[in-house]
């Protein structure tokens, strides 16, 4: 168990070091810092000294690994568009966004679930039919344009919620929450339907699959003959049964919604930490962008890996294969 | 003509032909992706306007509201852009950038993906463990936000004069890059069964090079998840590259894709002007949703497990 701890979590980290890797050729490569960070005027004197400052003369290995020193330490350099400590602007970035991917994943939750659960009960259904397409068109429709809908609908035409903004936040500490005033719950309502739509989506087909792998088995069987209501053995027995999986794909979720929260972000102008990278890429803003992708694949990959362990823990045949990575099948 | 009938007798005997008439969702999908791709690849000449020719513009006729409508004009049928370009013009020319973006960045990603997944089952060992491990790499990291990055390093190198016209093929490079591990995995997965097979044996025996063998012998046999793969990759290669032009990442103004054509049409959203940003959205949805009726079919009837 130790030994696929340790594996586990030196393979995290070299993942971690790849996309440090990536970080550090954007931010060295695509154009020249020390151009970015100072204006026309600069002397040379200035540049040389700019240069030595950031460690630029330095070979490029040493200067990786400074970058990766600095990166652990939470320090990601100068925003070159408002000069600005990058790493403490994300911070207080990261609230918004956070909040968001929460209220999505819990949406999802609570909608995706007992319609997974409908559709696999009353397979033949019209309405489970019916659901089967509507999930289709969940996965197809991108999630901006729905954004930009319901904004058309619910704001423009009925005047209903907020089109954009966190409405009012109250600041607990560092971190800034809308769910404890009036205008910051409605601004919630249409950025989270937005971001929870794919999510909705996939736990329906995830919940009606596995329900109907489940309701196939011998216990299911077992179960009805000995007389249980059907209640009981849907609820009870199946449907406990698949809320492993269940939970398992909504955890790794979570990485996967911070990065797409960018898009909804950028939709509802949410003062997240997606609209900060999205107006970092437009103002090629590198420190700001490399940060934000250390940031959410650090998310990422810990929430990947605690997954893992977990299941380790729980379940002794993974310990072999979660590490060498194979993916043979389930 | 008559072999063309005698082939769509063929199909329609044969079981995939067979699930195909069965199933009107693959159907629905098939005949509205033929429409949508024929209005695409013929846009010039169904649509009423050329909007990248400036003289068929007329900033007079700008933001009018569909033909239906009270204001409406003749032949501006889903009403014009605050450019004075017709809308569904530029709807037939955008899906036309739209759709071969999305076609060749999943034919990019399915060839870097086949030639890895091969490599890494037929050689075994060291190779193999590289390159499975560099494809667990890419899928720690959400596949969104490398193709932003790629992308906008791509456009960073580049002086701001070529920025454009390199635009699509910067699209491609970033869907593409981001997007071959699942071929990879499914192709290495079958080789590997495949490569201890009597027929690979045989080939070895009597002297076939590796490289053919793999090409000639081993990929046929592997490819029916590939395609399928492809497919619903379709659908998704089309959203992304909507999403990076929606995100300003993408095609440019002058050149737009649907996903350009929405944020422009986002900047009008407060101004009444619903038509702008509606009809380019619900088209993209079309499109999407056309591959993927496809998909799922393809998915179901071609893996004997789900019947």
């Amino acid at each position: 168990m130790l030994v696929f701890i340790v594996k586990r979590v030196l393979n995290a980290a070299g993942v971690m070091l790849a996309v440090a890797a990536l970080a550090f050729a954007t931010f060295r490569f695509v154009g020249d810092p020390v151009e970015m960070m100072l204006n026309e005027q600069a002397s040379l004197s200035q540049r040389q000294e700019l240069r030595e400052r950031l460690g630029l003369d330095r070979s490029l290995p040493a200067q990786y690994a400074a970058f990766v020193v600095n990166a652990a330490q939470g320090d990601f350099g100068i925003s070159y568009r408002n000069q600005q400590d990058v790493f403490p602007l994300i911070v207080e970035r990261f609230p918004a966004t956070f909040e968001l991917v929460i209220v999505a994943t819990v949406l999802s939750l609570l909608i995706g679930l007992p319609l997974g659960v409908y559709t696999a009960i009353h397979r033949r259904s019209a309405f489970a039919q019916l659901l089967q397409w509507v999930s289709v068109l969940g996965v197809s429709l991108p999630s901006f344009a729905v954004g930009i809908l319901f904004i058309l609908v619910f704001s423009v035409s009925l005047g209903w919620l907020p089109a954009f903004g966190r409405g009012q936040v109250v600041q607990l500490g560092w971190w800034s929450t809308g769910f404890l005033t009036k205008s910051g719950l409605t601004a919630l309502i249409l950025p989270g339907i937005t971001l929870s739509q794919c999510q909705i989506t996939l736990v329906m087909r995830l919940v009606r699959a596995e329900m109907l792998e489940v309701m196939r088995t011998d216990f299911v069987r077992f179960a009805r003959a000995r007389g249980l209501p059907e209640r009981a053995v849907r609820f009870r027995h199946a449907l406990r049964n698949c809320l492993m999986p269940v939970i398992t794909v909504t955890g790794l979720q979570v990485g996967n919604l911070i990065a797409f929260a960018l898009v909804t972000e950028t939709v509802f102008q949410w003062p997240g930490m997606g609209l900060l990278f999205v107006q970092a890429v437009s103002f090629v803003d590198i420190p700001v962008m490399a940060a934000y992708l250390m940031v959410v694949s650090a998310v990422f990959v810990a929430v990947n890996m605690l997954v893992d362990l977990t299941y380790g823990l729980v379940d002794p045949r993974l310990r072999q294969d979660a590490v060498t990575g194979g993916g043979h099948g389930k | 003509m008559a072999s063309e009938a005698g082939a769509l007798r063929r199909f329609a005997a044969s079981p995939l032909g067979w699930s195909f008439l069965h199933t009107p969702s693959a159907m629905v999908g098939a005949l509205l992706l033929a429409l949508l791709v024929l209005g695409a690849a013929f846009a010039p000449l169904i649509a009423p306007q050329n909007p990248y020719d400036l003289s068929q513009i007329f900033i007079d006729k700008a933001e009018l509201p569909p033909v239906w409508l009270p204001d409406g004009e003749w032949p501006f049928l889903l009403g014009t852009d605050p450019q004075g370009r017709d809308i569904l013009s530029v709807i037939l020319y955008g899906s036309r950038v739209s759709l071969m973006i999305g076609v060749a960045s999943v034919l990019l990603a399915m060839l870097i993906g086949v030639s890895i997944g091969l490599a890494a089952g037929f050689l075994g060992g060291v190779v193999d463990n590289l390159l499975m491990r560099l494809a667990d790499t890419v899928l720690s990291i959400p596949t969104l936000l490398v193709a932003i990055l790629v992308s906008a390093v791509f456009r960073g190198l580049l002086p701001p004069g070529l920025r454009d016209s390199f635009a699509p093929l910067i699209l491609v490079a970033a869907i593409g890059l981001t997007g071959w591990v699942q071929y990879a995995r499914t192709v290495r997965a079958s080789t590997m069964v495949e490569r201890r097979k009597e027929y690979v044996l045989a080939a070895r025996i009597i002297g076939v090079s590796r490289g053919r063998i793999m090409r000639r012998h081993v990929l046929p046999n592997a490819m029916t998840p590939v395609l399928v793969a492809a497919t619903l990759n379709l659908g998704l290669a089309i959203l992304s590259e909507a999403t990076l032009s929606f995100l300003a990442v993408g095609m440019p103004v002058t050149q737009p894709s649907l996903g350009t054509l929405i944020r422009i049409g986002n900047q009008y959203l407060f101004s009444g002007s619903w038509w702008v940003v509606v009809f380019p959205a619900v088209q993209l949805g079309l499109i999407v949703l056309s591959v993927n009726l496809l998909g799922d079919w393809l998915r179901d009837a071609l893996n004997p497990k789900l019947r």
